[in-house]
């Protein structure tokens, strides 16, 4: 198993992508299938930016095996005090700079969800948040990705 | 629709890497907002945006989009030309607002995704 561990800072956003992108690199030199690269790096780089957004700093911890890539994502930060509410499409507490860089519409934790074979989300306000993502490697068996 | 035409069709002048000469674009796809981008899928899509940020370029490369078209006379910076040639993807500035770039692209063939 192969395990990678990446430290994301809040509020850097000329970094903010680096992590998604090294593994998006990895996981090409595994030879890992074009279709779950982009669900994994989709799902990774929303969160990410998440963490950029609305947190203080973060760890990415992905795990990748020949069955699965696991991605643990945890922040210190303020938290999600109602989660049905944040996983609702165009809800977002994001602030005008945010927006500025193209994200913020409250898309980002639909799409995690969307581009995850498995997800869940928990958070203690004032904490921080934490998101687990599995996705399975041996889903796709093409190139076709729908 | 093959570079040529695309640069002729808006004006396009290419900043940084250039489009590779035997690509051949179906689709494209127009948004300020990278969530949106993130949930396309098509092969060989042309992202259009009036969006000129690091983050741009980013939702490209994640998006394995490998060509943005900044409208609006946006310039691309110089942080976003590497970022964009690191990972193979041309940026195309043109003068037309991204509504007419859109247009422009469709009457000459290039098809929308939803």
């Amino acid at each position: 198993m192969l395990r990678l561990e990446f430290h994301i800072t809040g509020g850097n956003f000329n970094s903010a992508g680096e992590a998604s992108s090294s593994l998006k690199k990895t996981l090409k030199q595994l030879g890992v299938n074009s279709c779950v690269i982009k669900r994994t790096v989709v799902a990774v780089y929303e969160a990410e930016v998440n963490i950029v957004a609305h947190a203080y700093e973060g760890t990415i911890t992905a795990e990748i095996d020949q069955q699965s890539i696991r991605i643990t994502v945890c922040d210190r930060g303020p938290g999600i005090s109602d989660i049905d509410l944040a996983m609702q499409a165009g809800f977002s507490t994001a602030s005008q700079r945010v927006r500025e860089m193209g994200f913020g519409a409250g898309m980002g934790l639909p799409n995690i969800k969307n581009n995850s074979d498995n997800f869940s989300i928990s958070s203690t306000p004032g904490i921080g948040t934490t998101l687990q993502i599995t996705n399975l490697i041996e889903n796709y068996e093409t190139e076709n990705c729908a | 629709m093959n570079k040529k035409l695309l640069l002729e069709t808006i004006q396009g002048i290419e900043t940084g890497c250039k489009v590779h000469e035997d690509t051949i674009f179906g689709y494209a796809f127009a948004s300020d907002l990278m969530s949106d981008v993130l949930r396309t899928d098509a092969e060989n899509m042309i992202l259009v945006t009036g969006l000129c940020n690091l983050q741009t370029i980013r939702t490209a490369e994640m998006a394995d989009i490998k060509c943005v078209i900044l409208g609006r006379g946006k310039k691309a910076t110089e942080d976003m030309i590497e970022l964009a040639c690191e990972n193979e993807i041309a940026i195309v500035e043109s003068p037309f607002s991204v509504f007419r770039i859109c247009s422009e692209l469709s009457r000459n063939g290039i098809k929308y995704l939803y």
